[in-house]
């Protein structure tokens, strides 16, 4: 096999998905069909998710100076394009009946999906910066798709704002880095650090950058955007945005860190410690309050990640393992949770079934659709039997290993405080019914193809809740070989 | 294989109940399976009882004396494996777990009316999460199950418990309930893996082992703080006082069935936790700290006495006496000396019945009169047919009468105690005299004194009447002849005791 031939299986993936958006755009100027665009997007995910295979007979593979693909990039590219997977499918309910155009939605939602996998790979500065942006720009478009609702507008315009200023951060720092080190590529910037090369601009470039990975992340104190655009966002872009985005900023996280670790006295570990456990003490804390469940999962979210920030702090082996298992784990949960809100938002009529008394009584009526939220709920929570529990037994594992005691002391205080919203909501499930007014999934919704995703994914949840054995041996490979 | 059985049973059972409710309406098809499933794991922890050879002598120490052992590789990233073993402590634990779970189904016969089958879903899964618990003897498995019975519980307090007062609704007791055993389970777990990674830096291996990780040699502040993680978990389920918050809310609000498995089940896998794993973990460290944790229990035996003594609800003062009565365990517990240690079994088991009597007996009289307030009883003794007799009965057995099991736990534990700590026994034999007190208090409050109305308020029927019967039966026949329980448990006891590096030389057994 040539070069050519091994970068282009290389980068198989993406350029499916750059071939999806083509034929996308292109039957919409043929003629507006939605269930057409649909099933065009979910065959190209499709395709590019079992491209994978045949990457990783090539991998590990350096693609021109802005890609590697490795085992690691492999496997989070596999979260995503299962999670924008079940976005479209989500979606395609959804929109069924939204007094609008319909079509252009897949485009959005593919785009993101390529940034990300671009994100994923990246190892140079510009397809970080190119990455990011792919996938955070059309993020807006999705955020106001529904745009005559106010709050949906509201939540794309302050998502809009913010997420520009972050990016000029992370410019700038980039910025920093180069006039520092004069490489944007980042093993390059591990030797430039550890040569002592303007060692302080090196640190603040470093830390901006922190800065604005951290706004994508939505870790304490860059989390305020996050519930207003969760609540404001239609339901399957709540999802994209709870799962996709963060699984793909925070896989370039660990891989910068790992490739080019901070060589300093160690403040900067400290720093990012301190971000962590922040987010999970005052993530919680605001969430107690919530009465509208995406501004709760919002928030919950903000924890979560808080959680997992102790691995990049731990780093190491066990650490890398830890990013993977428990973003598989808070993938799966994060979309059936906001499945289940979309099926029963479904299809559009107006603002979402956010508030909380609209679930009351849920079991009584739907038992199956309320038993998956349970599950996503005790998941979230970290309780036995649900992969939740999995991935919070590697955050403990690998903060204990480490011995980052007060990080440890966080997860178990704000899983302490966490239960007490996660239970509210189950419990609001199986409360009698009130005489309000209340919304309700379609009839047939465990037919449709976003009731039969939530379903399938509360049974991955519970599975790899119980046997996680192999889960944690596909991160086990995927970090091996990785970088 | 058999202990497979023991703990799938009830979960399939459950599941059973749930499915062929919601086909058949309004039906009692729930109950019979649910009567069935708790049957055939009574049955089967009783043929283990009959069959199986309990009192090996001489096994002590170094080789295992599992009885019977099941061990399949679950996770085999950190050394994990699906590893069950019963011996004489686990033995006795789940055959009451058998026997209370039959009970629970059929004192809630009548109680509960609606959503019958994703009720006795709940029941029938707490049950294999605490048998899950007894039988487990690799750590993460054992953690998993200790929290996995948390959910089930939780709904059966929150869904079909009792209001209490205003703000102190069944579902704050429940979320109470979750939240003090989830954040104390969380710092066990965090114990867990502490001795876990010590073992890993030593060794170079992950294991959950609890037979490898006995061995795992530990330096003195090290093993302190893990043990200290261990004995806060479990002392909140005992509980022990000042993490007691939980248990008269969860009491007073949960359904008599669920009041049943709390205080029968629920805090006895606290008693067993210590004995299984605090103890032979971190034995040094234990014995260190076998002074604070007896003076906790003490403070335990007059807090709850007192407590008890000031409830006006009926279950809560139940509850109440639950907590001075899981001080003498935890005395008998730490004490180390195999005597106290047999006492605690018995008194485990005995404490069991009479709760469970006592809960059953407040549920029924609130069946007929609506009000578990005690201040709107008085007078009940007459109107009820046999029910009084039984409680006297059962409230005798709570304050210790010889004749009852309840007397040779207490009598055990502080007979085995007195050696080692004296003084520890002097104190706690006078609150034996506040248990007098506030259970003579009981009994006069609800069934002397001038009744509200002189009518009958039924008696019992033949389920009600049969349920009572048998635990007075098995009430005296603890307190007759424990030695039938205490045969059962010797080795496991004399286990612990030598692993317990208390300064107490073995005691004369019983």
């Amino acid at each position: 096999m040539n070069d050519f031939l091994t970068n282009v299986i290389a980068l198989a993936p993406l350029l499916i998905i750059c071939a999806t958006i083509v034929a996308v755009i292109g039957t919409i100027a043929v003629g507006r069909h939605h269930f057409t665009a649909a099933t065009i997007t979910v065959v190209g995910l499709n395709a590019a998710l079992i491209s994978l295979l045949g990457v990783l007979q090539v991998t590990p593979l350096e693609v021109t100076p802005l890609f590697i693909i490795d085992n690691y990039s492999v496997l989070f590219g596999a979260i995503v394009l299962v999670a924008s997977l079940a976005c479209s499918t989500l979606a395609h309910a959804y929109l069924e009946t939204l007094p609008d155009r319909r079509e252009e939605f897949y485009v959005l939602l593919l785009c993101s999906a390529g940034g990300a996998l671009a994100l994923i790979a990246a190892r140079h500065m510009a397809s970080l910066f190119i990455g990011l942006e792919l996938l955070s720009v059309p993020l807006y478009g999705m955020v106001a798709y529904t745009y005559r609702d106010r709050i949906s507008l509201e939540a794309g315009l302050k998502y809009m704002v913010l997420s520009g200023a972050a990016s000029a951060f992370l410019l700038f720092g980039m910025a920093l880095l180069y006039a520092a080190s004069g490489t944007l590529v980042f093993a390059e910037l591990a030797e430039a650090a550890t040569d002592g090369v303007g060692s302080t601009w090196m640190l603040a470039g470093v830390g901006m950058m922190v800065v604005a990975l951290a706004f994508k992340l939505s870790l304490v104190p860059f989390h305020l955007w996050t519930p207003d655009v969760y609540e404001g966002a239609p339901g399957p872009v709540s999802a994209f945005l709870a799962t996709v985005s963060k699984v793909a900023v925070f896989a370039l996280l660990a891989r910068f860190f790992s490739l080019a670790p901070p060589a300093d006295d160690g403040w900067l570990l400290t720093l990012i410690g301190v971000i962590a456990l922040a987010s999970m003490l005052i993530g919680n804390l605001l969430a107690l309050r919530q009465n509208n469940i995406k501004r709760l999962l919002g928030y919950s979210s903000i924890a979560h990640l808080g959680y997992l920030l102790t691995a990049v702090v731990a780093g190491g082996e066990l650490g890398i393992e830890t990013v993977g298992i428990y973003l598989a784990t808070y993938v799966a949960t994060t979309l059936g949770a906001f499945g289940v809100v979309t099926l029963v938002s479904s299809p559009y009529s107006g603002t979402d079934a956010g508030a909380l008394h609209h679930y009351r009584g849920l079991f009584w009526r739907r038992p199956y659709l309320a038993a998956v939220l349970t599950v996503m709920m005790l998941s979230l929570a970290g309780i036995p039997m649900t992969a939740g529990f999995i991935g919070k037994f590697y955050a403990l594992a690998v903060g204990v290993q480490s011995g980052l005691w007060w990080l440890v002391g966080g997860i178990v205080i704000g899983s302490g405080i966490g239960l007490y919203y996660y239970l509210r909501v189950m419990i609001i499930l199986y409360l009698v019914e009130p005489g309000q007014s209340r919304r309700d999934a379609v009839s047939g919704w465990g037919q449709q193809s976003g009731g039969i995703m939530v379903l399938l994914l509360s049974a991955a949840v519970i599975l790899f809740g119980i046997y996680p054995q192999p889960l944690i041996a596909l991160v086990d490979a995927a970090v091996m070989n990785g970088g | 294989m058999i202990l497979c059985w023991l703990l799938f049973i009830p979960f399939i059972g459950g599941l059973l109940c749930w499915q062929l409710e919601s086909r058949h309406a309004p039906s009692q098809v729930p109950r019979w399976i649910a009567l069935a499933t708790m049957g055939i794991v009574l049955v089967l922890s009783l043929w283990l009882w009959l069959t199986g050879d309990y009192s090996l002598p001489g096994a002590v120490g170094d080789s295992p004396s599992w009885t019977r052992e099941f061990e399949l590789p679950w996770i085999d990233r950190f050394g994990i494996s699906f590893h069950l073993a019963l011996d004489g402590l686990s033995l006795i634990m789940i055959t009451l777990t058998g026997f209370l779970g039959a009970l629970a189904v059929i004192c809630s016969w009548q109680e509960i009316t609606n959503r019958i089958g994703f009720f006795h879903l709940n029941l029938l899964w707490i049950i294999g999460g605490v048998i899950g618990v007894f039988l487990a003897v690799d750590l993460f498995l054992f953690f998993f199950f200790w929290e996995m019975m948390l959910v089930p519980m939780y709904f059966l307090i929150a869904l079909w418990g009792h209001s209490g007062s205003k703000g102190n609704t069944r579902i704050s007791a429940a979320v109470k309930f979750f939240i003090y055993t989830q954040a104390s389970g969380l710092l066990m777990l965090v114990s867990i893996l502490g001795l876990v990674f010590t073992h890993y830096g030593q060794t170079g291996t992950f294991t959950f082992d609890y037979m490898v990780l006995r061995e795992t040699p530990l330096d003195g502040p090290l093993a302190y703080v893990l043990m200290l993680g261990f004995f806060i978990a479990f002392a909140v389920k005992l509980p022990v006082v000042p993490l007691h918050g939980w248990l008269p809310d969860a009491h007073a609000q949960a359904p008599t069935a669920g009041s049943v498995d709390l205080a029968g089940i629920l805090l006895k896998t606290a008693a067993y936790g210590m004995l299984r794993f605090a103890i032979p973990l971190f034995p040094e460290a234990s014995a260190q700290f076998a002074p604070v944790a007896m003076a906790l229990g003490l403070f335990g035996i007059y807090y709850g006495a007192v407590l008890a003594y000031a409830q006006t609800d009926v279950k809560r003062l139940i509850a109440c006496s639950s907590i001075s009565h899981m001080g003498f365990v935890l005395i008998g517990i730490y004490s180390g000396s195999v005597l106290a240690l047999q006492g605690v079994i018995a008194q485990m088991v005995a404490h069991a019945f009479s709760a469970a009597g006592l809960f059953i007996i407040s549920g029924q009289i609130y069946e007929r009169i609506d009000t578990r307030n005690m201040r709107e009883m008085g007078g009940l003794f007459g109107r009820m047919g046999a029910l009084p007799g039984f409680a006297l009965v059962f409230v005798m057995a709570s304050l210790g009468m010889p004749g009852t099991g309840n007397f040779i736990g207490e009598f055990l534990i502080l007979f085995g105690a007195y050696q080692a700590f004296p003084w520890v026994v002097v104190i706690a034999s006078f609150g034996l005299v506040l248990a007098a007190v506030y259970s003579l208090v009981l009994m006069h409050r609800v069934y002397w004194g001038t009744p509200a109305a002189e009518t009958s308020l039924g008696g019992l029927d033949f389920r009600e009447y049969s349920m009572m019967l048998l635990l007075l039966v098995l009430t005296l026949l603890v307190g007759l002849y424990p030695q039938s329980v205490l045969d059962v448990s010797q080795t496991a006891m004399t286990e612990v005791n030598h692993w317990f590096a208390a300064p107490v030389s073995a005691s004369p057994t019983p």
